[in-house]
């Protein structure tokens, strides 16, 4: 018996790897039901939503860079201190100190643009394939909401730096709150923990952007998928320039 | 069908009447069959594999090329000029610079939002059908009438870049309605349905504002040419 037979077949191997990669149906099946992860899939795949045109897996896509924004900003947090002006240097300490610290700035902010760009052509794609008709309406709404969640981690985490740009972005943007009838400047000062920008905004807006905001984020992708699964799996486009057509006089 | 003999008793006091019969295996909200199946594992899998790698190679590339900006430290006394919000919002901005911010910044995204929260409950919604696939005539005027006042009441506000979107999504909406434009390009606009014409105008209002925002806006939000006057 080879070391590698005995290693493949030892208990502890065993219990890791339950199915393997067999060819057989059933473990192709058990692989993806066993595994607490890939249960989010059912084991049988509609081979018309594989193709690219069916989701141009935009979704997916989402939620690639959601991981990624979660790794390097994790990442990114054992550098950074929300406070003024410490926040600015640490931006500093990234580009000239850290090890690959402005390489893991830079993929967090390209990572965070491309999500808010791809969560959008999510959404299109989705209304275009009629995919928010029933029984999915209440997949749409998650999604829409999925969707602010995503712009208000992007504009939170926009101010972090503590920069020229993050500052005045801000500025317009907290501006612009405070013209809601009745309750914008409370909204305002609530948003900001002051009457303008300052260092109570900075260390609210981190705490929006690296605990409130990714949890109800995971929490609203964990019922988005499931909602995916319980509604009868993604629905690619709905062929209505197609077949749907021929049976018109 | 395997244990599931029918036995015939027609007699209604030993046994009800069957409404529905649901075979092992199958649920019974199932209705239509939507097309074959394959194993998750390796079909969808590798393709998620692919996906997750192209995506880490690809923002790993554009990290190591395109540094992201970082300017001087944040100063309340020095305005920048323009002040620019994240590029996505850059849109509502140039709204900004037509209506007074209780209309660009609250109700304009506020009805945005809760316009894109009720579409699966708007009836114009459910519709699959092509604009010009059914009675269009009585529609076509109603839509008629709403881009009218739409681009009337813009008028006012001499919000132009908001009036040249909805012209342009509402001059391909009437095309399949004029004799003389090609059968084809009728036929394929003809089976749009609203809904998508809606949406359509909803995002190229987005796109040409953003982008205007974006690139042609410059020192007191006035107009630039940006291969003149470069980015800001």
């Amino acid at each position: 018996m080879s070391m590698l037979q005995r290693l493949t077949e030892s208990r502890v191997w065993r219990a890791l790897v339950r199915q393997g990669v067999s060819a057989t149906n059933r473990n192709r099946i058990l692989l993806v039901m066993d595994n607490v992860f890939l249960h989010l899939h059912s084991a049988k795949t509609r081979s018309r939503n594989l193709e690219l045109s069916s989701t141009y897996f935009l979704g997916a896509i989402s939620l690639v860079l959601f991981g990624i924004l979660t790794l390097s900003g994790l990442l990114l947090m054992l550098y950074y201190h929300p406070s003024v002006p410490q926040a600015y240097h640490d931006m500093k300490e990234l580009q000239f100190v850290v090890s690959n610290g402005l390489f893991l700035r830079n993929i967090h902010r390209w990572s965070a643009h491309a999500m808010v760009f791809i969560v959008f052509l999510h959404l299109l794609r989705v209304f275009y394939h009629k995919a928010y008709l029933p029984p999915r309406e209440f997949n749409w709404v998650v999604g829409v909401i999925l969707l602010l969640l995503t712009l208000g981690l992007s504009y939170t985490g926009y101010l972090l730096p503590w920069d020229q740009l993050a500052f005045w972005a801000v500025a317009v943007g907290t501006n612009m709150a405070e013209a809601t009838p009745l309750i914008g400047p409370k909204l305002r000062y609530l948003l900001l923990g002051g009457n303008a920008v300052g260092e109570n905004a900075l260390l609210r807006f981190y705490v929006l952007h690296c605990a409130l905001l990714p949890l109800a984020l995971a929490m609203g992708v964990a019922v988005h998928l499931w909602r995916v699964r319980k509604d009868g799996g993604v629905q690619g486009s709905s062929g209505r320039y197609g077949s749907r057509r021929q049976v018109k006089p | 069908m395997k244990g599931y003999e029918l036995q015939k008793d027609n007699n209604p006091k030993t046994t009800p009447k069957r409404v529905a019969l649901i075979v092992r295996g199958q649920s019974a909200r199932r209705v239509e069959d939507r097309g074959e199946t394959v194993p998750t594992a390796p079909n969808l899998l590798l393709r998620e594999i692919v996906i997750i790698q192209a995506c880490i190679i690809l923002l790993a590339v554009m990290a190591l090329l395109f540094d992201a900006p970082l300017e001087g430290i944040a100063d309340p006394r020095h305005t920048p000029n323009p002040a620019k919000a994240a590029w996505y919002f850059l849109g509502l901005q140039e709204l900004l610079h037509y209506f007074p911010p209780v209309v660009a910044g609250v109700l304009l995204p506020g009805l945005a939002v809760l316009g894109l929260a009720v579409v699966p409950f708007v009836r114009v919604n459910w519709e699959t059908v092509g604009f010009y696939e059914q009675r269009w005539r009585g529609r076509l005027l109603w839509v008629s009438l709403a881009v009218a006042l739409t681009c009337g009441v813009m008028a006012l506000y001499l919000a132009w870049p908001v009036i040249v979107p909805t012209l342009v999504v509402y001059g391909l909406l009437v095309l399949p309605a004029i004799p003389a434009v090609p059968e084809r390009l009728r036929a394929r606009l003809g089976r749009v349905p609203l809904a998508d014409w809606i949406m359509t105008w909803f995002v190229a209002e987005t796109v040409f504002l953003t982008l205007i925002g974006i690139l042609f806006r410059g020192p007191g939000w006035s107009w630039i040419w940006p291969w003149r006057a470069g980015l800001y």
